[in-house]
């Protein structure tokens, strides 16, 4: 959120609800509301939150929220080459080429976005966009192009916050996902029922609300749906379309892939199903039951505006809740991003930080698998909680790392990454040595660029005196009371504090 | 290690041998009865070692007798002189024959056609199978050893319950239940687990999680040092380093139940030949290593090694000398109580279904069963949810 609009609507909103006077939210809800739908606040951020109420606060995360990203994407995007790849008729050089093609795009893209999260005056999009990404899941490991990835993500951007009924049927025709769930290979008599079933099961109503025979008869309606290789876009292709009459959940007739994307948006158990899951990423790890109920209606009410959810759960009473706060833990794409614009280093190139939360286990692009990452207590592992911490400790011992001490963590970051920035073009699994040489060099790359003074840091927090600002520094951090932190009446080095307080478990948190 | 013995009369006697070993599958259910070792003995190791990429079974167990192999593989096949053979019908790849004393001493159980119901070709989704012992169509979050450790804990004096070397990605441990440790190598490990903190807390589920990795690392870090040394030589380069830090987890006196090492490179689609030799060379070297290394340490009897992969490879090679994802793979289990032979039954090349690939004749979780209930003597229905009948190749 930029300081100056920020500031300019915390004083338009103060003004009109003056009348009713509410009390202002105050520091701590502030930080929970901007932690919760963006990426780790400042303090001038959190403080002019906290001059207005929770509603006027949540009116204006959601209002003006951006469709379309600010940083410029990398110009391939736009080209208009056919998205062909036929490895029995390459020669190996030519298949070394196209992949390597495909590794570098790949890279581009990720770091593109990576930038987009530290630059975006509207956060909320961007953890919409990642969400959605999670949600409508495909992979540049299955997809291979990833001009096909970029427009897919655009077009989870654009709709991020809009209606759920526009999303779901702009998702499901993307070539991205016509590839990744083998839409583009059904046809007239031989549907392949991938995608029918992940609709059902994992973008709309959720296991055991739809029979065998519902998927079977979906897949029919979704023939035809294809992609022009030549192009690279959706396709309608009439040919191989199944015109027969289907029954999808209980109705029938001539319906096509279109007809049975609304049928199901006519389930409550739609609403319901992405309620709960919007939830455990902003609320708690648990819906509440009832709660979900009351605000799918909502939600479906308003023509499934997502925004409409998004505010049922943010005014919720669940989502203020003490025993909620400090519950869910980032992921490492926003423990990453988060702690770059929390400190408020500027870190030059993306790219490495893109491969260093990769290394932590979130590839960006390359969900695991259709159900996309687990999320929550997943994220951290003996591997991963090393990783973490050992990029905020090299991050938080930046001003003072003499050359040699840098040689020395070089050599030491080593974590092995995940799974392949992308694969080879049969989805060949790379190698690990390659893949942790890869995360070491993208961590000093990325790092050696930053250049953050915690003493210069702890100073511009708000506070009458050294140990006041220490405080405001840790309440910033931290979600919870700190676990091993240094308290900030003991602490006389700022960089030891901010570094203590960086690698508390707390700081996992959210 | 190498062949003391001429090796044309040592391979005759070890495929005459090899006859002799031969159980039939049909033996399973009543052999399982006999084999109840005490209850949760974690005490007895397992080394897990994955081949990444799928390696191909084919050209690694040679049916070189059968012409339907030669045909399908005009250019790539191992020629019937080449294979270290091991009956009259199967042989090894010319870089396994450093394990072929293994076989002589009955110390080398070969796996065949293992594999699994209604196979998935995607080398993350399949590997996500097997480590998580799921149905072709099931997600599953939690691995199969994470459930078999929830089932029967692993004591808490051990440094870990699993170590994970080389690789991220926790694979059969994955799943918070489970102290899994991973690590690339013990001092460097030693030395970043530094930044973690044991202390106490009373905080939400998910901090409690995150105290509990701390905890984890911590605890392993404290058992574990990089300092044992061997007499045993380690073989250069990656794998070798793997098996060398296995060697120095397993040296620790509070013990690990398993050691997983990641050997990566098998996915051979082109160029195969020359990349598997050399990928299979480190395979041999590296676990004759680790034999010695066990010897060493007292342990070879109670270890039991194992490999794995996503899938095998396709028996029809490919126009660039290579081979695509296959099914049914073969795979070793080695140790001083495995009994060694043939189990389950080769592919059969002349029955390979519309993509070419060959029917399974071993289910992984047989195998899974068998480390479970008759090497660790623990249940293994939650672990594999259902009943798979361990397969003899442990000594009972």
């Amino acid at each position: 959120m930029p300081t100056r609009l920020a500031a300019a609507a915390a004083l338009a909103l103060a003004a009109t609800c003056a009348a009713a006077a509410p009390a202002p939210m105050g520091y701590d809800d502030a930080r929970h509301l901007l932690a919760r739908t963006g990426f780790g606040p400042t303090d001038a951020e959190v403080r002019q939150f906290a001059a207005l109420t929770r509603e006027q606060g949540v009116t204006l995360i959601l209002r003006d929220v951006r469709t379309e990203a600010v940083t410029p994407p990398p110009a391939f995007v736009s080209d208009t080459t056919p998205v062909r790849y036929q490895p029995q008729s390459l020669t190996p050089d030519e298949r070394k080429a196209f992949l390597q093609k495909q590794i570098r795009e790949g890279l581009e893209i990720r770091a593109w976005w990576v930038q987009e999260m530290l630059a975006t005056p509207s956060a909320l999009t961007e953890r919409m966009t990642l969400f959605w990404h999670n949600h409508f899941v495909s992979s540049q490991q299955k997809v291979r192009f990833a001009r096909l990835m970029y427009q897919q993500n655009a077009t989870l951007r654009a709709n991020a916050l809009g209606s759920f009924s526009t999303l779901l049927h702009a998702a499901s025709k993307e070539p991205a996902m016509l590839v990744y769930l083998d839409a583009a290979q059904s046809r007239k008599g031989q549907p392949n029922e991938n995608f029918a079933r992940e609709v059902m099961e994992l973008f709309t109503l959720g296991e055991g609300q739809y029979t065998e025979s519902d998927i079977k008869e979906a897949a029919r309606a979704f023939t035809g749906w294809s992609l022009d290789r030549d192009t690279g876009r959706y396709l309608f292709r009439p040919g191989i379309h199944d015109a027969g009459v289907k029954t999808v959940l209980g109705r029938s007739g001539n319906f096509d892939g279109d007809a049975v994307l609304d049928i199901i948006l006519t389930r409550p158990q739609a609403s319901e199903f992405i309620t709960a899951k919007l939830w455990r990423e902003f609320v708690s790890p648990e819906p509440d039951a009832r709660e979900v109920k009351r605000i799918a209606q909502i939600f479906r009410g308003k023509d499934y505006d997502i925004k409409a959810a998004m505010r049922g759960l943010l005014l919720s009473d669940a989502f203020w809740a003490a025993n909620n706060r400090g519950t869910l833990v980032k992921s490492p794409v926003e423990l990453v991003v988060g702690t770059l614009r929390q400190l408020e280093v500027s870190p030059g190139a993306a790219m490495p930080f893109a491969v260093v939360a990769a290394g932590m286990g979130q590839n960006l692009f390359a969900p695991p698998n259709v159900k996309g990452w687990p999320g929550g207590e997943a994220w951290i592992n003996s591997n991963t909680l090393l990783a973490r911490k050992q990029f905020l400790d090299r991050l938080a011992r930046m001003d003072d790392a003499p050359p040699a001490m840098m040689a020395a963590m070089t050599a030491d970051a080593a974590p092995p990454a995940p799974r392949a920035a992308v694969a080879s073009p049969q989805g060949a699994a790379d190698e690990d040595k390659v893949r942790a040489q890869r995360f070491a060099q993208a961590m000093d790359r990325g790092v050696r660029n930053v250049r953050f003074d915690a003493a210069v840091w702890v100073a511009r927090q708000a506070g009458d005196t050294p140990t006041a600002k220490m405080q405001a520094a840790q309440s910033l951090l931290l979600p919870l009371t700190p676990v091993t932190a240094e308290a900030p009446a003991s602490a006389n080095d700022a960089l030891a504090f901010v570094r203590s307080t960086l690698l508390d478990p707390a700081y996992q948190l959210k | 290690m190498g062949l003391t013995m001429n090796r044309r009369s040592f391979l005759r006697s070890v495929a005459s041998s090899a006859a002799a070993m031969a159980i039939p599958v049909a033996t399973f259910g009543s052999a399982a009865v006999a084999a109840v070792p005490a209850r949760g003995d974690y005490r007895k190791l397992v080394v897990l070692v994955e081949l990444k990429g799928g390696n191909d079974g084919l050209n690694t167990l040679v049916p070189y007798a059968d012409p339907a192999y030669y045909a399908l593989r005009p250019k790539i096949a191992i020629a019937r002189d080449q294979v270290v053979q091991l009956s009259d019908t199967a042989g090894l790849h010319p870089s396994l024959a450093p394990l072929a004393p293994f076989w002589k001493d009955r110390r080398l159980a070969v796996l065949q056609g293992v594999g699994y119901p209604d196979p998935n070709l995607s080398h993350f989704r399949s590997i996500e199978i097997w480590d998580t012992a799921s149905k072709s169509e099931t997600y599953l979050q939690e691995g199969w050893l994470t459930r078999a450790f929830a089932t029967q804990p692993v004591p808490t004096s051990f440094a870990a319950d699993g170590v994970i070397i080389g690789s991220s990605e926790l694979g059969p441990l994955a799943g918070g239940g489970t102290r899994a440790i991973a690590l690339a190598d013990t001092e460097q490990f030693l030395r970043r687990a530094r930044l973690a903190q044991p202390a106490a807390h009373n905080g939400n589920k998910a901090l409690a999680h995150i105290m509990k990795v701390e905890g984890d690392i911590v605890q392993a870090a404290s058992h574990l040092s990089g300092r044992t040394t061997f007499a045993t030589e380690f073989p250069a380069g990656g794998f070798g380093n793997a098996i060398r830090t296995a060697c120095q987890i397993i040296a620790n006196p509070s013990g690990v139940a398993v050691v997983r090492v990641t050997l990566s490179g098998f996915d051979t689609h082109a160029n195969q030949p020359g990349t598997q030799a050399a990928l299979l060379t480190q395979v041999a070297n590296g676990l004759v290593a680790l034999q010695a290394a066990l010897v060493e340490l007292g342990k070879w009897d109670d270890t039991l090694v194992l490999t794995y992969a996503e899938f095998g490879r396709r028996p029809k090679e490919n126009q660039n000398n290579g081979t695509d994802h296959g099914t049914a793979n073969v795979h070793f289990a080695l140790g001083g109580a495995v009994a060694g032979g043939f189990y389950g039954a080769a592919p059969n090349l002349d029955r390979l279904s519309t993509d070419g690939n060959p029917a399974y004749a071993l289910d992984f979780r047989n195998v899974y069963a068998t480390v479970l209930e008759r090497w660790w003597g623990i249940d293994s229905r939650d672990a594999l949810g259902g009943r798979f009948a361990p397969v003899p190749f442990v000594k009972a």
